[in-house]
């Protein structure tokens, strides 16, 4: 369980959960959008955002909720749900539902209105160490979203020295599982474009990187990872 | 010879209400052509492969006869145009089929119990897809109907698939074959499907099938 960082996945500072009373009923909660659903317009639309939250995301929490209900896992948290459904690369029925809910948190807590430009700090010298330039990032994490062939994730990852690298998964996978920790993700599964750019998945990934991307997040994330 | 995109046996407007006409343009203008451009490319370089056919070389995914350079480009592609190819045959306009021939029906009979329990499998294969793949309706090796689901393009032809089976009906559910009307109501997509299967051109699948074969696409 080397991927654990003081025994939680999460690398940004979330708020302290509400009172709960005495018996937990639901082990995850579909966790609001951090920006208004129209947001980002015209990059990500809001018809999109009300399925792909209100929709999807909130299905892999209802269908978890469902699976864990009365369960172990029940009174568990989210990060430690992900890693034992994971069952060491024999996921349970459980992951699917789990690590989804993980990944579309992630996701949209990468982005944010006016999002875009470049990373400034020890985030951007370890970019230039790591991939020589900006813009050679971009190129591979590009490339990585356009080459996972059917649903998945493309990722930006550190190790805990800070040496950063380019991931990409299948369906719900998360690089966690693998021992390493995201700073960024893009979502390349279809729902998450087809109505705003259908099969165009090359130039959602371009407009993510240029519009999307929340640098503020991300370096906080790989401040955190390498402390 | 290189592969060629087919074109569509009816008009992108013919699947309407059930599939509509801006997804038919689109899935088999962007979505199948990319796959067909993407195959031919591979095997450029190993053009005596053009001569297998796109079934046999679908038979041949999984085994050594492809060269490991290419074997996932024509996994996944080679995989997308014999998919979509079949799948555009095994569809047709609203009420313009008379369903599936006495024969089939007793197939289909004698291996789920009845053409409703058939439909529920189907659906629940289809449904229970997790990302992207395709359910199918196929004969198996013994001569009997089984159902399956494959994960992206994979299908039961290729030696990868966990079941293999000759196909003789099949459902795409990538979000791309019916985000556009459904969005995330891939239940109602499939439930839909029913409306527009072409009964005529499975049963000529099921014929051929019977008899190891499939007809030409």
């Amino acid at each position: 369980m080397a991927a654990l960082l003081n025994g939680k996945l999460n690398l940004t500072a979330r708020p302290a959960p509400a009172q709960r009373p005495s018996v937990r009923t639901n082990a995850v909660a579909l966790k609001p959008l951090p920006y208004a659903p129209d947001a980002l317009e015209p990059h990500m639309s809001k018809a999109t955002f009300e399925f792909h939250h209100g929709k999807h995301h909130r299905a892999y929490a209802d269908n978890l909720n469902k699976q864990i209900a009365g369960k172990e896992w029940d009174q568990k948290d989210l990060d430690t749900i992900v890693m034992s459904s994971w069952n060491n690369g024999n996921p349970t029925p459980e992951f699917n539902n789990a690590a989804q809910v993980w990944n579309h948190e992630f996701f949209w807590e990468s982005m944010k209105p006016n999002g875009g430009g470049e990373p400034t700090g020890p985030l951007m010298e370890a970019i230039k160490r790591d991939f020589g330039s900006f813009d050679e990032f971009k190129n591979q994490f590009k490339a990585a979203g356009m080459t996972q062939f059917g649903s998945g994730w493309a990722w930006l990852v550190t190790d805990k020295s800070g040496k950063l690298s380019i991931s990409k998964t299948p369906n719900a996978v998360v690089p966690v599982v693998e021992g390493k920790f995201p700073i960024l993700t893009v979502d390349v599964w279809e729902h998450a474009y087809y109505l705003d750019y259908q099969n165009r998945r090359p130039d959602f990934i371009q407009t993510f990187m240029d519009k999307l991307i929340s640098w503020d997040a991300v370096s906080d994330r790989f401040v955190k990872a390498t402390a | 010879m290189a592969f060629v995109l087919p074109n569509l046996p009816y008009a992108p407007d013919a699947l309407e209400p059930y599939v509509d006409t801006t997804t038919m343009t689109i899935h088999h203008g962007k979505h199948h052509a990319t796959y067909v451009n993407n195959v031919n490319a591979a095997l450029e370089k190993f053009p005596e492969m053009k001569s297998l056919g796109i079934v046999d070389l679908n038979k041949a995914v999984g085994t050594d006869a492809i060269p490991k350079e290419i074997a996932t480009t024509v996994r996944n592609n080679g995989g997308g145009h014999f998919n979509h190819s079949f799948f555009w045959k095994v569809m047709t306009k609203p009420s313009n089929s008379n369903g599936p021939s006495a024969e089939l029906k007793a197939a289909i009979d004698k291996a789920f119990g009845s053409m409703e329990a058939m439909k529920e499998k189907f659906n629940a294969a289809a449904a229970g897809r997790f990302g992207s793949g395709w359910a199918w309706l196929g004969v198996k090796a013994d001569g009997s109907l089984g159902i399956t689901s494959t994960a992206n393009q994979d299908n039961p032809l290729q030696q990868v698939a966990d079941e293999k089976m000759i196909p003789i009906l099949g459902l795409d559910v990538w979000e791309h074959a019916y985000y556009l009307k459904y969005q995330n109501r891939r239940p109602e997509y499939i439930a839909a499907f029913w409306n527009i299967v072409n009964w005529e051109q499975v049963n000529d699948n099921f014929k051929a099938a019977s008899g190891g074969g499939m007809p030409a696409l």
